[in-house]
């Protein structure tokens, strides 16, 4: 599994981060984490607003900080 | 932070601890402006403006709601609406800095395209609440007016411009789905969330409600009076309302999304006023740079020195709120109030950095046509405004 936390450097987005490595700790889930900062990069998945999940190339969520169950519910465990 | 970042920093401290001649009488003057120039702003202006104004920020944050701003950045919305909506979503989207450069990518992609896109990349940091707020209240409220009516009527010219001069560009950009943040539920009426945000707007003109002139009478010498019994019962009204409509969840992230803002803004403030200090002194007061530098500079109003204003501006980086005191500073040099707008239309939204992420989005040629449009724009509003007070 792939999970891509878009955003540049700014406090929310390392929130995000995060708590995406925290829940896949958790869920004991085999994933590769990568932080997207390039401006282009993040709006070439036409997200407007970050901080933004994008798990398989599918957005999950944009413009917050999602709840750690939630991520949880989207890696699938 | 790098680690990197934090032994330049070390480096620099040292460095200037070593080398700058303490000893002498300009820059012991000038040290001494620098703190003096903090306790003015600690006095003076942190409880009563900048503190009320960052709840606001947070609430903003918070509690607006994103979405309901983003769809009209969508590539099928109307256009008229898209420029009016980009030109002022800077209160709404842009309280952080950090999250203009991504979403103006986006527009421009993927969204409503070049026009709206580049409305929003100048108005986003231009008008964000904070920054017009402590404009008005340190630079005078006609600075700080016209501030903000300078930004949004640039916002959309500057959009339409970019649209009209790049029209052909704009007809062949990569279509693609687009995510805008979620709907959230909400308890709350439209009419809640405004009176809520309202409360706290009185709360902060009261609170900073300025001294009349002596001898004044009517009612602003007894609204200013009345000013602490005003300030106390809007607080006593923000109570309820916080205790019966808001949620705990949603207050505790009122209250973190305001500390995010202050531990981010407050750091770079103090920066910002101490160098401005030392550099410029307060108002009436010398300090390292001779007054006669700005003077000669930025003094007056030619259309020389407004133009001179707009070029610094748009190419110097200002962290967040910073342009406010080394304005202060360089107006109390002798700055002209023409050139000061200049540069505070040109300031915020373009620097140096801020330049070459734009490149890497829309390219060398639109990126400069972009950037001299800002210049120009500015330094004719400058010029105008600045005949127009004296």
């Amino acid at each position: 599994m792939k999970i891509k936390v878009l955003g540049p450097g700014c406090a929310r987005c390392h929130q995000t981060e995060e708590l995406v490595r925290e829940a896949v700790a958790e869920a004991g889930v085999d994933a590769e984490i990568e932080k997207v900062t390039d401006v282009m990069k993040i709006a070439s998945y036409g997200v407007l607003g970050t901080p933004a999940v994008i798990i398989d190339e599918k957005v999950k969520s944009v413009g917050k900080i999602p709840k750690k169950e939630e991520i949880l519910k989207w890696i699938g465990k | 932070m790098k680690e990197r970042y934090k032994l330049l920093i070390l480096l620099l401290v040292f460095l200037g601890a070593y080398f700058i001649p303490w000893t002498d009488p300009v820059i012991r003057r000038s040290g001494l402006e620098a703190v003096l120039m903090l306790q003015e702003y600690a006095q003076q202006h942190v409880l009563t403006c900048l503190i009320p104004a960052f709840f606001i920020a947070g609430a903003i944050a918070v509690f607006v709601s994103q979405a309901s701003v983003l769809k009209y950045f969508g590539s099928t919305a109307s256009k008229i609406l898209s420029y009016s909506v980009a030109s002022v979503s800077g209160t709404v989207l842009a309280v952080c800095s950090c999250t203009v450069l991504p979403l103006f990518a986006g527009i421009y992609t993927r969204g409503a395209g070049i026009g709206p896109a580049t409305a929003f990349l100048y108005s986003g940091p231009a008008i964000n609440v904070l920054a017009i707020v402590l404009t008005a209240r340190i630079l005078g409220w006609q600075l700080g007016l016209a501030r903000a009516i300078g930004a949004i009527a640039f916002a959309i010219v500057t959009g339409l411009l970019m649209a009209l001069i790049f029209r052909r560009d704009d007809a062949n950009r990569a279509a693609g789905a687009i995510y805008v943040p979620d709907e959230e539920d909400k308890s709350r009426t439209l009419t809640q969330d405004a009176l809520y945000l309202l409360t706290m707007v009185l709360i902060l003109v009261f609170a900073a409600f300025a001294k009349p002139a002596p001898g004044s009478t009517g009612l602003w010498a007894l609204l200013f009076a009345a000013k602490w019994f005003i300030t106390g019962f809007l607080l006593v009204v923000l109570g309820i309302m916080l205790k019966s409509w808001f949620s705990r969840e949603e207050l505790t992230g009122w209250v973190e999304a305001t500390w995010g803002f202050m531990k981010q803004i407050f750091p770079l403030l103090l920066g910002g006023v101490l160098v401005a200090g030392f550099l410029l002194g307060r108002p009436g007061y010398p300090a390292l740079i001779p007054e006669h530098y700005v003077q000669s500079l930025v003094g007056g109003n030619s259309l020389w020195a407004n133009l001179f204003a707009a070029v610094v501006g748009a190419f110097m980086y200002f962290a967040t709120l910073t342009e406010v005191p080394i304005l202060q500073g360089l107006i109390g040099s002798g700055m002209g109030q023409g050139p000061a707008l200049s540069l505070l239309l040109a300031g915020p939204a373009l620097s140096l950095p801020n330049m070459i992420v734009i490149v890497g989005v829309m390219g060398i040629k639109k990126t400069a046509v972009f950037c001299s449009i800002i210049i120009v724009l500015s330094t004719l509003a400058g010029w105008s405004y600045g005949w127009l007070v004296s």
